[in-house]
């Protein structure tokens, strides 16, 4: 707070209206950003907070309103005039050239050259050494993008912005790749900037960061202007209402319940990574009806391997998967379907949804040689419209109509779509792998109400996510793993953040 | 004012419908085909007159454009069902000759009644290509070999067996670098027999109309062409079978999640496709060429399937037109060259100008949103 000026407005943005056709994106929304501050732009899916920024970054041209930087009119038609008033923004998907070096990335477009023409690779690499240290954010200059973490990598962004004179800095969803861990670090790379007196506004609807990180925030819904409250003087409740427009509630509601037998049974589970190495070193797990067991876990330690097992997707090197004590290692993804797996994949935009089908087409991804959604090789589509309303209605699919693509869907409309799919196939089994990546806060609540209602009819769920507050919110029983193995499993009553953070990094497990 | 927004209007137009860069680009190719013309020091619209009266003047010329329309159409649909389905049939040209090859083979050497001998050439034509894309496909399926290397491989197979099985004794026909021709019950072409008797023509001599059409070799093969945009229209968009070929080739990874065998999906889409570009050579020989000739080239009735497939947007109904409007622009073009007397390089020029513009509706696309964009920029200025 003490870095803002309030005499100064950086970036304003008046009564911007930007239309797509008939739909209209942003309607008459303001903002105004002062020196120093770091606000917080919060709002659901597809409210507008991408456009409004795109806007402000020269990539869309609104239909109507006005923009002052520095308080001056400012016409920005490209994002070259954006960067030249001391816009940078840092996308949620990197603009990097994976290839090249750290140095070569941040000078990209401005490379420092020597007296011949050449490239100057050495003053390159001091440049960025002095950028980097000015800003306190360390990177190493000669590593190359494909080899450091995606944590490095937005800092490179971070840095590319910064290196061509960025005053302010747009980042679009900069936590949702990072694990805990590097959004502490970036929560303080943020600050430091504002000491220097850069401007952050950071896209979001995560409400505990910006309760963390954020001065100001502004809330958007459905394209319009909802408020801008300062932060410290708020609660994540009053955010969270304000961003959907009703009470949404954080804890989710579950009774106690006995869990029954196991359903789902993992024996000394081997399977190995891509590269050919053990990713699951001879893990063991069981799941009982009516339970959610959660995995937790930090990224990369075999979480990805353990469900492409499970779904058949990935062979199994050793060891024995059961389910109701029928023998499923290595059967076909169609095989594991027909024993009552379901499951709601870690990526849906790859191995969810056919973006091109219609919601439809999608609803019967796993089921359309069935009656009656087909007979003898001819497709009903009478029966599979009727049967995608019918789930659109019970799911609140939005829109609400059947034969549109799902690649228009927003990204929680397109998880209900799988989830819709998933659950009414009725599985005994249901394998759940980061179901609310992405989404936002309402429909995070439909996710694990959705979870819940499952354990409740006696089903048996197994959650594998990356984030511990939801593991910890939905479980019943959570299991932590490392380096493909279960190192520790407790009762979700009895778990604390501070015991699992140190048994998900290796240290010390209960077994 | 008003001009700004009618040129607006036509910019969004452009923008948005497919049909419309279509048209939009068949205009432009004929404009720029005017300009090779005039550089070349003759009169464009002179030209295209004798063009269009080449195609449209007499019933005789229609029935022509309609004969070499058919096995690019049928080609053409081999090679957008593939698309469909997520694969690129670069391979329609081989498979167009093996069937060429099964039908001649099947024709000449043995002899039935033509009820059956018809169906049984059209099924070994169609077949024996079907197994040539189906090589294609396994090769991708089993060992993940692009199917754009093998089938431009396959092509030239399929050319030099077919150089090979012309020149065998006994089928070759003495003193011709051509095959002997397929018996009369294999083949489609209307009224072939009658048209030679007294009888016939003398009532060809008598009626204007019909007797200029059966002058020219007028088959059936377009009527099967029609059947077969018909079936793959349904095989893709009201089977189970298209449900799947179409999930797989959108995102194989979520088909495979849904449990669908994406190696068996994309045999199937290959040997469908090679089967379909097999019927057009099949019935090339049934109702046209009635042989097969040794083949210095390639002869391009599968590499025109691909434009055709591409101005269709890979439809059924696309391809019906695509294929009769790119047949009316080859065939008309010929007329050009012995009237006005234009070198035939400088009408290949303007043919190829025209095809390549209209192959193109995304260029004009692109261009036109580019356009709006700064339009819109003004606008906001």
């Amino acid at each position: 707070m003490k870095n803002i000026n309030f005499d100064h407005k950086v970036v304003e943005m008046k009564n911007i209206t930007k239309k797509f056709g008939n739909f209209t994106a942003n309607d008459n929304i303001n903002l105004t950003v002062h020196k120093g501050e770091i606000h917080a732009l919060l709002g659901e899916n597809g409210a507008g907070k991408s456009t409004l920024m795109n806007i402000l970054y020269g990539l869309y041209q609104p239909t109507m309103g006005e923009i002052y930087i520095n308080g001056e009119k400012t016409n920005i038609t490209d994002p070259n005039v954006a960067i030249k008033k001391g816009i940078g923004m840092v996308h949620q998907h990197f603009m990097l050239v994976e290839p090249f070096t750290v140095a070569e990335n941040i000078v990209l477009g401005m490379e420092p050259t020597s007296t011949l023409g050449t490239m100057n690779m050495k003053k390159a690499v001091k440049n960025v050494e002095d950028i980097s240290k000015q800003y306190g954010l360390h990177v190493k200059p000669n590593e190359k993008i494909q080899d450091i973490s995606v944590g490095m990598q937005q800092r490179v962004e971070i840095l590319k912005a910064l290196y061509r004179g960025a005053d302010t800095l747009i980042l679009d969803e900069p936590t949702a790749v990072l694990t805990p861990q590097e959004i502490k670090e970036l929560i303080q790379i943020m600050r430091n900037l504002t000491t220097q007196g850069k401007t952050i506004i950071i896209i979001t609807h995560k409400l505990k960061e910006i309760k963390e990180a954020a001065d100001y925030c502004t809330i958007i819904r459905r394209g319009k202007h909802v408020d801008t409250v300062e932060v410290k003087s708020t609660t994540e409740d009053e955010l969270a209402s304000k961003m959907v427009g009703r009470e949404v509630s954080f804890k989710v509601e579950k009774e106690q319940k006995q869990r029954g037998d196991v359903g789902l049974k993992i024996e000394n589970l081997v399977v190995k990574d891509n590269r050919g190495i053990d990713a699951v070193r001879g893990l063991s797990l069981e799941v009982h009806v009516g339970e959610i067991l959660g995995v937790a876990g930090v990224d990369g330690n075999g979480q990805t391997e353990l469900i492409e097992a499970l779904t058949g997707l990935r062979s199994i090197t050793s060891g024995k998967v059961t389910v109701n004590g029928n023998d499923v290692t290595n059967k076909t993804p169609k095989e594991i379907f027909q024993n009552k797996i379901a499951s709601i994949p870690e990526d849906r935009q790859k191995r969810g949804l056919v973006l091109d089908y219609t919601i439809a087409e999608n609803m019967v991804l796993e089921n359309y040689g069935e009656q009656p959604f087909s007979k003898n090789g001819i497709l009903n589509k009478l029966e599979i419209n009727k049967f995608a309303k019918d789930l659109i209605e019970k799911f609140d699919v939005r829109p609400n109509d059947e034969t549109i693509k799902t690649r228009a869907l927003s990204g929680g409309n397109q998880q209900k779509v799988i989830i819709a799919r998933e659950v009414t196939n009725d599985p005994d089994i249901l394998i759940a792998a980061q179901p609310t990546r992405g989404l936002d806060v309402g429909a995070i609540e439909f996710v694990h109400k959705s979870l819940v209602r499952q354990r409740d009819n006696d089903k048996a769920v197994l959650l594998v996510s990356l984030e511990l507050d939801e593991v910890m919110n939905v479980s019943d029983r959570i299991a932590v793993i490392y380096e493909g193995k279960i190192v520790g499993i407790v009762d979700a009553k009895d778990a604390d953040e501070k015991s699992l953070g140190l048994m998900m990094a290796g240290g010390g497990s209960q077994q | 004012m008003k001009k700004q927004s009618l040129s607006n209007k036509v910019i969004d137009f452009l923008a948005k419908g497919n049909l419309a860069f279509t048209i939009t680009s068949i205009i432009l190719g004929f404009l720029i085909g005017a300009v090779v013309l005039a550089l070349a020091g003759f009169n464009p619209v002179e030209a295209y007159t004798i063009m269009i009266q080449g195609i449209f003047s007499r019933p005789s010329y229609i029935a022509w454009t309609i004969i070499r329309s058919t096995p690019i159409i049928i080609t053409g649909l081999s090679v957008a069902f593939a698309f469909r389905t997520g694969l690129f049939n670069i391979g329609a040209e081989g498979q167009f000759i093996i069937g060429a090859i099964a039908a001649a083979v099947v024709g000449y050497a043995v002899e039935l009644p033509a009820i059956i001998h018809i169906p049984l050439v059209f099924l070994a034509a169609i077949t024996a290509a079907g197994l040539w894309g189906g090589i294609a496909g396994y090769l991708k399926a089993k060992f993940g070999v692009h199917e754009v290397i093998s089938t431009i491989m396959l092509n030239w197979i399929a050319l030099y067996l077919n150089n090979y099985i012309v020149r065998i004794e006994g089928f070759q026909r003495p003193g011709a670098q051509r095959s002997h021709e397929i018996h009369e019950s294999a083949r489609i072409i209307v009224l072939e027999q009658w048209k030679r008797t007294p009888e016939g023509r003398e009532w060809m001599r008598g009626s204007e109309f019909f007797g200029d059409i059966l002058r020219t070799p007028v088959n059936w093969g377009f009527v099967v062409a029609i059947i077969l945009a018909v079936i793959v229209w349904y095989l893709l968009n009201k089977t189970t079978l298209g449900y799947e070929l179409k999930a797989v080739g959108f995102n194989r990874h979520a088909a495979e999640y849904a449990g669908i065998n994406v190696p068996k999906s994309m045999l199937t889409s290959m040997i469908i496709a090679g089967a379909l570009a097999g019927a057009a050579g099949g019935l090339h020989v049934m109702g046209i060429s009635r042989s097969i000739a040794s083949l210095a080239a390639m002869e391009g009735y599968g590499f025109d399937g691909i434009a055709v497939a591409l101005i269709g947007a890979n439809t059924s109904i696309g391809a019906v037109l695509a294929g009769l409007l790119f047949s009316a622009i080859q065939y008309g073009g010929t007329k050009i060259q012995p009237t006005l007397g234009a070198p035939t390089e400088v009408i290949n020029i303007m043919i190829g100008t025209i095809v390549f513009f209209i192959a193109m509706p995304k260029l004009i696309k692109y261009f036109a949103q580019q356009l709006k964009k700064k339009r819109g920029a003004k606008n906001a200025g």
